[in-house]
């Protein structure tokens, strides 16, 4: 299998790269850290379950019921097999990671953090890991901490250790990839100090699980959280991981249907896991729509998605660095960073920078990529981010550089 | 206009380098400050009224070319005028000077952006002295 993938043969399956945009251009799709497209297989699954399976799961005897169950199940299973989690009882299905994160700040962190306890993030989170924390310790007269970045984009380790050493630190929390930067955050070093102080380790897995081979099991963190439509699954749809034990002593985070054993007048108890942190009727058809993205996923290789969005970044990076006036962001070194690209151009505003290569087709993203403390720390609004997947190629990064010489022509660089 | 690209004629580039009426007044009669969240354009206006004509205004903060361009109109065209004037003051007013009349909905903030702080500002100027000044904030917060 793997010797016969071709780019080609993979776009195929992407029935959007098909289409022009703005006067006939070809389609150049460069924001896969917001979304990945998905292939026909999962648009084929959704379309499928709502045609021939369309019902409400776990409850009714019927024989939708049942299949609708078994296949929303079976996703589980995929997920469980896929980042080698041990028991798919700590797989629980939510919106996204946004969600995950929200549900460990609410349901374990108003248990366990208590007034002087430190929460340890870092200066490259998305807003989705660090706002749920500043909610929490404001409540609960906590500290937020943050491990800044090096020149490189790059941790700062050592000052883990010191916010380590006054023995407050309750979680740290962190993301394995930067969804601006694109460095490959050191999770395996960071969660044996947390171990060896007995601190709680949640990884923000958006932007890793879908670019590189993920091994839960072999991380040992806490919790683990990610999104299926970064990695070509339907949006509405991520996962919450959590060590059994912690999932067991946390509190519901949404109460209501599914989630209960028995419900009395004025006490209820609670299901088993992980059907006790899965409220009110899931979203049915794009978990089962997920299941054929990872299916996807498994059939192509993490292997070749690594190394894939590695020659191609390398080959950007390359052609970016040649122009003049531009100013990229983050590390040089290939084994550290994933397929984001964050990037200047001269004093072209990258609102101003997205619109004009839009004309050439090109969908690339610009802003502060919700992650406005690391903006700050890099002293700028925003920047301009390309982001790659399985089914770019080189021809769509000339493309991009042929556009960004237009730009430069129409602001007189 | 053919393509969004058009939008990046001469006037919009050299507003951009050069802003007009660019900085900050000490003291003045009305300040207001706002930005757009999704992209992190932020503006402060400042502007002197003096028997209620804006004898001056400028206006610092960050934006694309689009933001500091309208930003830069709408001082120009605000300089002098009358109070009464300024509140009659229309998007097209702003867009039409560039040629942006159909600037795409995604990039409408950033050219209206200054027109929002300017219509808050003058509502927190007015609002103690004028029993119409709701419209304003009404106006304000309907632009985009």
């Amino acid at each position: 299998m793997q010797t016969t993938i071709s780019t080609e043969q993979i776009r195929k399956d992407f029935p959007i790269l098909q289409r022009k945009v703005r006067n006939e251009k070809n389609l150049v799709y460069l924001d896969n850290a917001a979304t990945t497209q998905k292939p026909i297989q999962v648009i084929n699954a959704i379309t499928d379950f709502y045609t021939n399976h369309n019902s409400n799961i776990h409850r009714a005897v019927h024989a939708l019921a049942e299949e609708a169950t078994e296949a929303y199940e079976m996703t589980r299973d995929k997920i469980a097999k896929f980042l080698n989690i041990k028991d798919r009882q700590e797989i629980v299905f939510v919106r996204g990671t946004t969600e995950a994160i929200n549900l460990v700040a609410y349901a374990w962190g108003r248990q366990n953090i208590k007034e002087g306890d430190i929460i340890v993030t870092t200066e490259y989170e998305h807003h989705s890991n660090i706002v749920p924390w500043q909610l929490l310790t404001q409540e609960k007269k906590g500290k937020l901490e943050y491990i800044a970045i090096d020149d490189n984009g790059e941790l700062i380790l050592d000052q883990l250790d010191q916010y380590l050493a006054t023995g407050k630190v309750k979680l740290v929390a962190v993301s394995q990839m930067s969804n601006v930067l694109g460095t490959i955050t050191d999770v395996a070093t960071i969660i044996a100090k947390c171990k060896k102080a007995e601190v709680r380790v949640l990884i923000d897995g958006a932007q890793s699980v879908p670019h590189m081979k993920v091994d839960i099991d072999a991380l040992g963190c806490d919790f683990f959280a990610f999104s299926g439509h970064k990695m070509l699954g339907p949006t509405g749809v991520g996962v919450l991981w959590a060590k059994k034990e912690l999932l067991e002593q946390m509190a519901p985070f949404h109460g209501g249907g599914d989630m209960i054993r028995e419900v009395h007048k004025y006490e209820t108890t609670w299901n088993d896991l992980p059907y006790k942190f899965e409220a009110g009727t899931p979203n049915i058809a794009d978990v089962i729509g997920f299941a054929a993205a990872i299916d996807y996923l498994n059939n192509i290789g993490m292997d070749y998605v690594r190394s894939h969005e590695i020659e191609i970044t390398k080959y950007a990076l390359d052609k970016l660095s040649q122009i003049n006036g531009i100013k990229l962001y983050g590390t040089s070194d290939m084994s550290k960073r994933g397929g984001v690209i964050s990037f200047n151009f001269a004093d072209i505003h990258p609102h101003d920078l997205a619109t004009i290569i839009d004309e050439d087709g090109v969908a690339i993203r610009s802003g502060h990529h919700c992650a406005q403390v690391l903006m700050e720390k890099l002293d700028i609004a925003a920047t301009s981010r390309a982001s790659f997947y399985i089914y770019n190629t080189k021809e769509e990064v000339d493309v991009l550089i042929n556009s960004l010489s237009r730009a430069a022509r129409l602001f007189k660089l | 206009m053919s393509g969004n690209a058009d939008i990046y004629h001469e006037m919009i580039v050299d507003y951009s380098r050069h802003p007009s009426n660019f900085g900050k007044i000490e003291n003045p009669t009305v300040h207001y400050h706002d930005s757009n969240p999704l992209c992190g354009d932020s503006i402060d206006i400042y502007m002197n009224v003096d028997d209620d004509k804006v004898s001056d205004i400028k206006f610092s903060g960050r934006g694309c070319a689009i933001c500091l361009a309208c930003t830069s109109v709408l001082t120009e065209i605000v300089k002098g005028k009358n109070i009464e004037d300024v509140r009659k003051i229309q998007k097209n007013d702003v867009l039409g000077e560039l040629g942006l009349e159909n600037l795409q909905a995604v990039r409408i903030k950033c050219a209206l952006l200054s027109l929002k702080v300017l219509k808050y500002g003058l509502y927190s100027y007015l609002a103690a002295k004028d029993a119409n000044a709701d419209a304003l904030k009404q106006e304000a917060s309907s632009l985009y």
